[in-house]
């Protein structure tokens, strides 16, 4: 019943991806960068015949700019809406059981985060924000069109 | 017997699909056979498997249509309007309960007996108000079919697109590694398969769009009766193939617009007839394919959209303010439709207005990277353009670079490619636009570097201009870096985030397994500021200063469609064109391309060879005669420098020299026009022949064979001096004479050895007296 969470750090926090919407989690190489298109898409890289447009997660929280420059960089490969997307992260740790339901947070978060947040969930290894891939995906600009 | 009854829905289905259209269009024309003759297969076909199945209320109630269609066919009984809405209901209920038996559920008994009652001759009826303007004869016939799953079909549809990438793969370390001669005819070999394979792929995916068009018919005489209005549908290019998944995401739609066409904007006859307008609304569909889009237009004659009652709605609903209102143009105003919540209807009725509105229509539409156009003018109509791709799969590409990054361009929309230090290529800005002039032509160029952000490592002078004509749009350069080479490429659609740019059209793999990125013409131009519209089209501006007369011979260097390495003199070559590979035709004993509103021999080509969607041309100028020659491809000016070695016998081929270091043939322009437009009358001072004018006979017969001969044809009530007059034999003519005259006869023998008259068939004759007329000038 309890639902599987892929533990992640984004921004130096540990956070929780769905892990059923987690395809694979690879180590993105070269990186193909998309000119004019919204900030927080770092580029386009290629896993087997498809394509993945990469997310820099960093970006899509506002909490700065991940430096890709240096090779190799762990992303988490998720399908939403038809499309396959890299989310990089700065480390992908374990998978865990939710021990319970999204709970909402009450204290106020960063802004980034109160609008990828679907709630609070706690696992085995303490509290963690549960992350709505869709608002992920979607990057700040979403919110202000 | 499960799998029995399963072909049996299955059978009905299709058939009832392929009925939807021709029965509307029986009810307009009740003669005509074919039509009728395909309503009663189907019922016969229902009548004789249910009797079989034991489905005793299909069977009565085919039974009754049968009998009552066998009448008509006999010629016993008139297809009128309450019958043709009787059969149309009884076909309607043969259809729900074939969806019954589908779903496995029970057929209820029910009672049929009404239905059956409105079929006898003298029912009363509702009248049908909705008929289509089609040509008889059209008649869907059932092709030999097996069903698929869409499901198994995508698989093969991706496993080929693997395949490809798989074969450029190996393609490419094929060729870093030295490989024997077998292993390579083997390779070849496996991709010629692997080529004839995709294509067949996707072929299997296309469906013509008709299967979409043929239920619009009978959905507007539907709701045309429902809201007491009158409309005449009439649809045009059903014979477009489209993706079939790209059939299924347009249906909805489509429908959409159809059905807010017929509501909000066909008025009803009453208030048509105030505003002058015929009774009957007229709405046209159409479809036609541009480039790699299919454009369907949805276009009627009603009272158009209110732009500014649009603005007042969104102000009022607080979609926009006050202020950017004001701003709008006209365009925007009436694009405010495709805003959430509006809607300029007073009342949601049961037809429109049902939750979904136009929002959902561009949104769905636009997820499979089309586009939404509305125009309208108040009082006089409304059109809709749907835009949308062929296809998700394959296109033929050119790739390009930029700053050492790698870009597609669609070769679709790519008219030529010239270097930006060409002989006949000039670059300038103008208050910092380019503006290249290739040929005489100006052309608005923009720079990708610029439109990217991106640093260019290439002097601007040293970079190549390709020349785009997005569909629908007018061309314009695009200066990029280098240009690298062809390739098919899988083309998949890319994330929202970054066709949300509009500059892309999607990504895609390259050989070596690299994301790239595809443009979309049309987004280039928009975002790099190109004015599409306001050009005038193919404009061609004064030319310089013609070039000082050099010893050298200039030449337009290309590829023939049968991919010869050609070159043509550059004096005769009056422009390129692109048209349609419609737009050419075997007519009088050659093939002929319409350009525009002129029609022009052609040559350069053969039948078999007119595969593609489009083809190029170039169009050949003589000083007075015009003739078109189709090519694959320009490769570049050259010269001709070497000696020509001329060839045995005289043909379109009049020699061959080597240019730029290889052999090319050498076309003869005096061949090709004394070949194809000999036969072409000449426009320069005309003989001129009389008849009468109030001959049907004369004018509708004899007039072409005249006018053929290089006659002008004047009525007899043009009085001035003619060179030939032609009467009927016995009729009297103005007494001015003109210098010859040739009677005709009815009957084929001659009254008498004095009668020099001529029978009115005997085509030879008429000839030769029009020949020997034509001399004595």
């Amino acid at each position: 019943m309890s639902q599987l969470l892929l533990v992640v750090t984004i921004a130096d926090e540990r956070v929780a991806l769905p892990a059923a919407a987690v395809e694979a989690v690879v180590e993105l190489e070269a990186l193909i960068p998309v000119p004019r298109a919204a900030p927080h898409v770092a580029g386009l890289s290629a896993l087997r015949s498809r394509v993945l447009t990469v997310i820099d997660c960093m970006r899509a929280l506002e909490l700065g700019v991940t430096d890709c420059s240096d090779g190799i960089r762990e992303a988490a490969v998720v399908e939403f809406d038809g499309h396959h997307y890299a989310l990089i992260v700065d480390l992908v740790e374990d998978v865990v059981e939710a021990q319970s339901e999204p709970a909402p947070v009450r204290a106020a978060m960063a802004p980034g985060w109160e609008r990828i947040a679907e709630g609070m969930v706690e696992t085995e290894v303490g509290p963690l924000l549960l992350v709505d891939i869709a608002a992920l995906v979607a990057g700040a600009e979403a919110k202000a069109a | 017997m499960d799998d029995l009854i399963a072909d049996f829905v299955a059978e009905c289905r299709e058939m009832l699909e392929a009925l939807g259209g021709e029965i509307v269009a029986w009810e307009a024309q009740p003669e005509d056979r074919a039509r009728l003759d395909s309503i009663f297969r189907f019922v016969h076909t229902v009548k004789g498997n249910c009797g079989f199945f034991d489905f005793p209320r299909l069977e009565a109630l085919s039974h009754a249509a049968e009998d009552a269609l066998a009448d008509v066919r006999a010629g016993r009984r008139h297809a009128d309007g309450p019958m043709v809405t009787a059969v149309l209901a009884i076909i309607d209920r043969i259809g729900e309960m074939i969806a019954q038996i589908e779903a496995g559920d029970e057929l209820l008994p029910g009672d049929d007996s009404g239905l059956i009652l409105a079929l006898e001759a003298g029912a009363e009826g509702p009248a049908p108000v909705a008929a289509v303007a089609e040509g008889p004869g059209k008649v869907a016939s059932a092709p030999r079919t097996i069903r698929l799953s869409v499901e198994l079909l995508d698989r093969v549809m991706s496993t080929v697109s693997d395949m490809v990438l798989a074969r450029n793969e190996l393609a490419r370390r094929l060729r870093e590694s030295p490989t024997d001669v077998p292993v390579d005819g083997a390779f070849e070999r496996l991709s010629a398969i692997i080529a004839d394979m995709r294509d067949a792929i996707t072929r299997t995916r296309m469906q013509r769009i008709e299967n979409l068009f043929v239920a619009l018919p009978r959905m507007v005489r539907d709701l045309s009766a429902e809201l007491g209005k009158q409309v005449l549908v009439d649809i045009d290019g059903g014979d477009v193939e489209l993706d079939r998944e790209m059939i299924e995401m347009i249906r909805d739609p489509l429908t959409h617009i159809v059905r807010n066409a017929v509501d909000h904007g066909i008025e009803l006859p009453g208030e048509r007839l105030k505003a002058g307008k015929r009774e009957i609304g007229i709405l046209s569909v159409s479809a036609r394919q541009s480039g790699n889009q299919i454009l369907i237009d949805i276009q009627d004659d009603g009272r158009g959209i209110d732009g500014r009652k649009l603005v007042e709605k969104a102000i009022a609903s607080g979609t926009i303010d006050k202020a950017a209102a004001d701003e709008l143009s006209e365009r925007d105003q009436l694009a405010l439709i495709f805003e959430a919540g509006l809607s300029t209807a007073k009342k949601v009725t049961s037809i429109s207005g049902r939750g979904v509105g136009m929002d959902v229509v561009r949104s769905n539409v636009e997820r499979i990277g089309g586009i939404v156009e509305v125009d309208s003018t108040p009082g006089e109509g409304t059109r809709m353009t749907l835009r949308v791709p062929l296809t998700l799969t394959i296109i033929p590409a050119l790739t390009v670079s930029i700053g050492g990054q790698h870009f597609a361009i669609p070769r679709s929309a790519i008219e030529e490619i010239v270097r930006a230090t060409g002989e006949s290529v000039t670059l300038e800005h103008l208050g910092g636009a380019g503006v290249a002039t290739i040929r005489g032509r100006r052309i608005p160029e923009i720079s990708l570097a610029d439109i990217l952000g991106l640093d260019s490592v290439v002097e601007e002078k040293d970079r190549n201009l390709i020349v785009l004509r997005p569909a629908g749009g007018d061309v314009y350069a695009l200066s990029v870096d280098r240009i690298h080479d062809h390739e098919e490429l899988v083309v998949k659609p890319a994330a929202p985030a970054i066709m949300a740019t509009g500059l892309y059209a999607g990504t895609t793999l390259a050989d070596d397994g690299s994301p790239i990125l595809l443009f979309d013409p049309v987004g280039l131009a928009d975002v790099g500021g190109v004015k599409l519209e306001v050009q005038e089209r193919a404009a061609r501006i004064a030319e310089g200063p013609a070039a000082a007369a050099s010893k050298t011979t200039e030449v337009l260097l290309f590829r023939g469609l049968d991919g010869s390495r050609r070159a043509l003199r550059l004096a005769v070559v009056d422009r390129i064109e692109e048209v349609a590979v419609e737009a050419v035709t075997r007519a009088a004993g050659q093939l002929r391309v319409q350009l525009g509103d002129r029609i022009l021999p052609l040559a350069g080509v053969q039948e078999d060879q007119l595969r593609d969607g489009r083809v190029r041309l170039f169009r050949l100028n003589d000083g007075s005669q015009e003739l078109a020659y189709a090519f694959k491809e320009v490769v570049d000016f050259a010269t001709i420098e070497g000696d020509i070695i001329h060839s045995e016998s005289p043909g379109e081929v009049s020699g061959v020299s080597l240019i730029r270091g290889e052999p090319a043939e050498i076309v003869d322009p005096h061949w090709l026009f004394a070949r194809h437009v000999s036969e072409v009358v000449k426009t320069s001072d005309p003989l001129v022949c009389r008849i009468p004018g109030d001959d049907p006979w004369m004018q509708n017969m004899l007039r072409p064979i005249i006018e053929a001969a290089g006659y002008r044809v004047v009525g007899d009530d043009d009085t001035s001096e003619v060179d030939l007059v032609i009467a009927s034999q016995g009729e009297q003519i103005p007494a001015e004479g003109a210098s010859h005259t040739i009677w005709l006869r009815p009957e084929p023998e001659s009254a008498g050895k004095k009668d020099d008259s001529i029978y009115r068939y005997d085509r030879a004759g008429l000839l030769m007296a029009l020949k020997s007329a034509g001399r004595g000038k």
